[in-house]
């Protein structure tokens, strides 16, 4: 019997950061000529979050964590004989639930079979029997889904708000241009279980009455686009797409287009624009894209999470999905918890869950002691929430009274290390650059607030500045176009209320708390704990750090860059930081 | 029809009506840099300073692009609204260059008027303006970048109504500009140098070149003899520079002022369209009745829609009617006939036009046909814009000026000759005369009110005894590839003809809708400076071009007869094919 292993080579850390760790492993199979018993597959998740290179062998469920290149020689060998490898064997408890990542690390992304082995397809082929496309609309409203790609419009409203305008053709589009910092919930889910967002749309063709579906995926997601692209020809080749679905009289389609990378065209009139080959400009709504959308036709534009929920809803019904989350956010979420924590890695959790679950519970909590701090929720469009109110739930009303959102599950997580000025100054500069440039309130005055806090991180910022930084906030959310715009000075006004006493020591005092603004810092040798080991010496890239192991060493405060590495490798720690 | 209230003022409007638009029936102005009133332009919501909200929303709504709804309660203005906007106003101001003085659009730029209106009296936000060079390739648009807002109109223009696409935004985020595709020169762009970009631009980014200067020292030059020709749609236009109301025909006052500037002589260029409809009507009667020459004839009048023909339907050549267009025409024969005539030199002759038009300052030098006289036959061109400033230069009270007549014999124009500043004006004027050439009799009725209007295609047909000939007139470039297309499939299906006669005007409505006219053009105004223009035509006695009198004595006394050898060195020209782009 073959056997499938999932291995997660990507988004790991530490020492085992193999480039290509999928290849190697192919390169092991075919050494011992096992080509046919065992086939590797490159997964983003498979729902562990132990640092370094996973393996999952199915169908034996035998769970490999920090896996090494030493290792995977006997591994091989082990799945040969059928027993486990056990020296790096774990067993998997999981305080997960996951209903989106269900297939993900457990059915071969590259198996139609595999997939309708596990109940794939069961929803369409009950949809197409039995259903009428209303009937899909109200089972989507019943089941309480709302859009995962950020704002949480209610799925089955935008389904019916597309189905009502006549039209001679009408689109469904899959919103796969992720492109929050640090989050890769599409990725994981197009790369892991491909079939199911296919079988989403379908669904939601046949629901809107649309026979064409387009994918939207970022060139950069190279995995995921040849995936979806092998899962459309072989859904082609089974008649699960074309004319005449399952022998039903619907007909459906669907078609891949790459996005060239910019962030704004995940909003949906820019992704719109883009897609008909113009610039990847938003514009005004009204008219909304459902009722006049991509080429001027009523178009549904879904984020890739919220299709893949859509199979296991229709297949197990809206009462149950219901059941599962808080009153207003049903079913669960799917987080990429990155930064400062222990296990970092794709999270899926009921709705309602706590942030301290998430980030204590399942990821284990800060890195090498350290304390954390805060995390961001919603990406750059999101704001700060304060390690004193972890006890907040994840959902769109809880985070948004926090004054952050719940974004597309981006969840950074920051340590006592991290200024939240610079926090608050890296994400505004992230929309800045992928601004659009359209609107003046987000072209002009986003790169204004940049400036400030720059003059702010430098210590040249007055009190006078945080006002304008209060004043040009307010009037980007007012005043600009779309949402990237509107919501890109969130991280500034959300570090501003909680973390005002951080700012206020910048101005009045010129000082970083944190010790992370560079302008700010200044490195020392204290001399009676120094060793003169002569690591600082090695470690400074500019040669700031002077003399030898018998004088000592000095850092020339002019040549200095603050960058900390010093800092960082000093074992004794006699350098100090202020 | 939809109710609503607007800052407590109940409102009544159509269906589809933008929030901006119902409040301007109830006389509430709510400030806008982007939104141009044109309803040729789309809007685009890029400035962010129209906003407006619904009476307990905290969301704000672009009142430019936000249709009104039954019941909808509006606010337009309050202490928080008019906060946001006075900040979107500073930042603006915080990119863009303090020029104002020497600017091109000096007291009469939108930003520099809102920014005044907003009492905006210290710059709150450090200035950060990128330095972009002019572009001056062109000789006749000048592109500043560093004053754009980046509103989208000209884009907007350029694309969707002039279908030119030479103006698009490049880069983006805070590096966004707006400049021809490729960042290449505009001059090697496809610009057909229409100037509806300029005439719509809120800022001075893109405004006409100036060439008061090169009109000045000619009018200085004790050695040159300036005469100077003014178009049809300069006089239904000029007038607003000076208060006067829209489509006032200020004809005899800008002669009057032109005289006082200096001018030796003054003519006017419906002469000379008189002229063109001459050979015009001719060679459509050779095409028509004689079979010489392929059917439609398309008239060629229109600078901007010569080059964007041998831009982009070159194949359409052969239809092109081959006579000049009369600012040309009126050039070549004051080179020529007036100075005979005058016993002038024409090397000291400096020939001056006012036209409603950008592309006219390229036309002068298109090509070799244009210097027909052994000197270049135009020699500077001015927009209507251009002569208001002039004007005030000159110390002239121009409202106050008495009547005064145009020189004679290249002057003296018919009916026909002024309408040609409006769409539809040239079909009209050549149909008058091809009438009597083809039947030798005369028209009962001469207005022919189907080629009238803004229709962007008018199609018709006319009756001349019995035989039926069809016409559309076309405006605004975009609507060009229907006609043209419809020709090119009859053709290709061996189908009878669609039309014996196309009339193409590149701007909306017309000359008088032209690049170079003042700014502020909407359909509204379109219509009065049409108007002013037929009611020019009306009051006149002679109302065909082939009755002018002194185009009769013009003939005679030099020309010969229409398309004779003479004529044909003169004021015709050749086309040739110019691809710039595969299309």
């Amino acid at each position: 019997m073959s056997r499938t292993v999932f291995i997660k080579d990507t988004g790991t850390a530490g020492k085992d950061r193999t480039r290509d760790f999928y290849g190697f492993f192919l390169g092991v199979i075919r050494e011992k000529g096992l080509e046919n018993e065992v086939i590797p597959v490159r997964v983003a998740d498979i729902g562990l979050y132990n640092q370094g290179v996973a393996v999952r062998v199915v169908p034996d469920n035998f769970v490999y964590t920090r896996v090494e290149e030493s290792d995977v020689s006997l591994i091989v060998d082990s799945i040969k004989t059928g027993e486990p490898y056990s020296a790096k064997q774990v067993k998997p408890v999981s305080k997960q639930l996951r209903i989106v990542l269900r297939n993900c690390g457990v059915v071969d992304p590259e198996s139609l079979e595999d997939y309708i082995a596990h109940d794939g397809f069961a929803a369409l082929a009950k949809v197409l029997e039995s259903y009428t496309p209303e009937k899909v609309i109200q089972e989507m409203k019943a089941s309480g889904l709302r859009g995962r790609g950020g704002a949480g419009f209610p799925t089955g409203m935008k389904w019916e708000f597309t189905r009502k305008p006549r039209s001679d053709q009408k689109y469904i589009v899959c919103n796969g241009d992720e492109g929050d910092p640090g989050a890769y919930m599409d990725r994981g889910v197009l790369e892991g279980d491909p079939y199911s967002v296919i079988e989403g749309m379908i669904i939601g063709g046949y629901a809107i009455g649309a026979s064409k579906g387009l994918f939207y995926i970022r060139a950069e997601y190279p995995v995921a686009i040849e995936r979806i692209e092998k899962a459309i020809r072989r859904c082609h080749e089974t008649g699960l797409l074309g004319n005449n679905i399952l022998g039903s009289s619907f007909s459906f389609d669907l078609e891949i287009r790459l996005g060239a990378g910019a962030f704004v065209c995940g909003e949906e009139t820019a992704l719109i624009a883009s897609i008909e080959g113009k610039r990847g400009y938003p514009s005004p709504r009204p008219p909304f894209p459902s009722v006049k959308g991509l080429w001027g036709r009523p178009t549904c534009i879904n984020n890739v999470e919220t299709l893949a929920n859509v199979p296991v809803i229709l297949h197990k019904g809206a009462d149950w999905f219901s059941k599962i989350g808080t009153e207003t956010s049903k079913g669960t979420k799917v987080f990429a918890v990155t930064g400062k924590v222990k296990n970092s890695g794709l999270v899926e959790v009921p709705m309602g869950t706590t942030v301290e679950d998430i980030v204590y519970g399942i990821c284990g909590g800060a890195m090498r002691g350290k304390q954390v701090k805060a995390i961001q929720t919603g990406g750059p469009s999101g704001g700060v929430i304060p390690k004193e109110y972890f006890g907040t739930k994840v959902d769109y009303e809880s985070l948004q009274k926090m004054g952050s959102i719940m974004g597309s599950g981006g969840m950074i997580v920051m340590d006592e290390d991290d200024c939240m000025v610079d926090i608050a100054k890296f994400y505004l500069g992230f929309c800045v650059d992928e601004s659009c440039g359209k609107c003046a309130p987000c072209r002009i005055g986003g790169t204004q607030m940049l400036k400030l806090l720059t003059k702010v991180t430098d210590g040249q910022g007055t009190q006078k500045d945080l006002a304008r930084l209060e004043q040009i906030s307010h009037a980007m959310q007012k005043a600009s176009l779309c949402g990237l715009g509107q919501t890109a000075p969130n991280p500034v006004l959300s570090t501003l209320h909680y973390y005002r006493a951080e700012y206020d020591a910048h101005v009045n005092e010129k000082k970083c708390p944190a010790c992370k603004c560079a302008k700010l810092i200044r490195f020392v040798i204290v001399q009676n704990k120094c060793v003169k080991c002569g690591m600082c010496f090695k470690a400074c890239p500019v040669n700031a750090i002077s003399g030898s192991r018998e004088s000592g060493y000095l850092i020339d405060q002019t040549k200095c860059i603050r960058c900390g590495q010093c800092f960082e490798v000093c074992k004794p720690k006699a350098i100090s930081r202020s | 029809m939809v109710k609503a209230v607007i800052n407590g003022i109940q409102v009544e409007v159509p269906e589809q009506t933008t929030i901006l638009n119902a409040a301007k029936k109830v006389q509430i102005k709510i400030p806008t840099l982007c939104k141009h009133p044109d309803s040729y332009l789309h809007a685009s919501g890029a400035c962010g300073i129209c906003l407006v909200r619904v009476k307990g929303s905290k969301k704000m709504l672009r009142a430019c692009c936000t249709p009104i709804e039954e019941g909808m309660d509006i606010i337009t203005h309050d202490p928080e609204i008019v906060a946001i906007r006075r900040t979107v106003i500073e930042l603006f101001l915080s990119n863009h260059p303090n020029e104002c003085l020497s600017c091109g659009r000096n007291n009469n730029c939108e930003l520099q008027t809102l920014v005044a209106d907003f009492g905006i009296r210290e710059e709150y936000f450090e200035k950060i303006v990128r330095d972009i060079p002019k572009d001056d390739s062109t000789g006749n648009i000048v592109l500043d970048p560093r004053k754009c807002i980046n509103c989208g109109r000209c884009v907007d223009v350029c694309q969707n109504v002039q279908d030119v696409w030479a103006l698009t935004f490049l880069h983006r985020g805070f590096n966004t500009r707006m400049a021809p595709a490729g960042d290449i020169s505009l001059s090697d762009s496809p610009c057909v140098r229409c100037g509806q970009c300029a005439a719509h631009c809120p800022t001075g980014a893109i405004v006409e070149q100036d060439d008061t200067v090169l009109a000045w020292r000619a009018l200085r030059d004790p050695e040159q003899y300036c005469v100077v020709q003014i178009a049809p749609a300069v006089r239904v236009a000029l007038g607003e520079a000076f208060g006067f109301p829209f489509g006032a025909n200020v004809t005899k006052k800008i002669y009057a002022a032109l005289r006082r500037m200096g001018f030796k002589a003054v003519f006017d260029t419906n002469f000379s369209a008189d002229v063109t409809i001459m050979e015009e009507a001719s060679e459509f009667v050779e095409r028509f009745v004689h079979k010489k020459g392929p059917l439609p004839l398309i008239t060629s009048c229109c600078p901007s829609w010569v080059d964007f023909m041998e831009k982009f339907h070159s194949d359409m050549i052969p239809h092109f009617s081959s006579a000049k267009s009369p600012h040309e025409m009126m050039g070549a024969l004051i080179k020529t006939y007036y100075a005979q005539k005058n016993n002038l030199d024409p090397a000291k002759l400096k020939v001056v036009s006012v036209m409603p038009c950008t592309a006219k300052k390229f036309e002068i030098s298109r090509s070799a046909d244009m210097s027909v006289s052994g000197y270049q036959d135009v020699d500077v061109v001015l927009t209507t814009r251009e002569l208001a400033r002039m004007i005030k230069q000159a110390g002239i009270d121009f409202v106050n000026l008495p009547d005064e007549e145009c020189d004679h014999i290249l002057g003296d124009y018919s009916g026909a000759g002024t309408i040609f500043g409006a769409t539809g004006g040239v079909m009209e004027a050549a149909l008058r005369t091809a009438y009597s050439f083809v039947t030798g009799e005369k028209l009962a009725k001469v207005e022919f009110e189907n080629v009238r209007g803004l229709e962007g295609v008018k199609e018709t047909s006319v009756d001349i005894k019995g035989t039926e000939v069809k016409i559309a007139v076309a405006h605004g470039l975009v609507n060009v590839e229907f006609v043209l297309n419809q020709i090119r499939r009859a053709r290709k299906e061996g189908k009878p003809l669609p039309y014996h006669f196309v009339e193409v005007m590149a701007c909306p409505g017309g000359c008088v809708g032209g690049g170079g006219q003042p700014y502020g053009v909407t359909d509204e105004l379109r219509l009065a400076r049409a108007g002013g223009l037929y009611s020019d035509d009306e009051a006149k006695t002679v109302r065909c071009s082939h009755e002018n009198p002194y185009v009769r004595q013009l003939y005679k006394e030099f020309l010969g007869k229409p398309l004779g050898e003479k004529a044909h060195h003169l004021l015709h020209t050749k086309y040739q094919p110019l691809p710039v782009y595969r299309r």
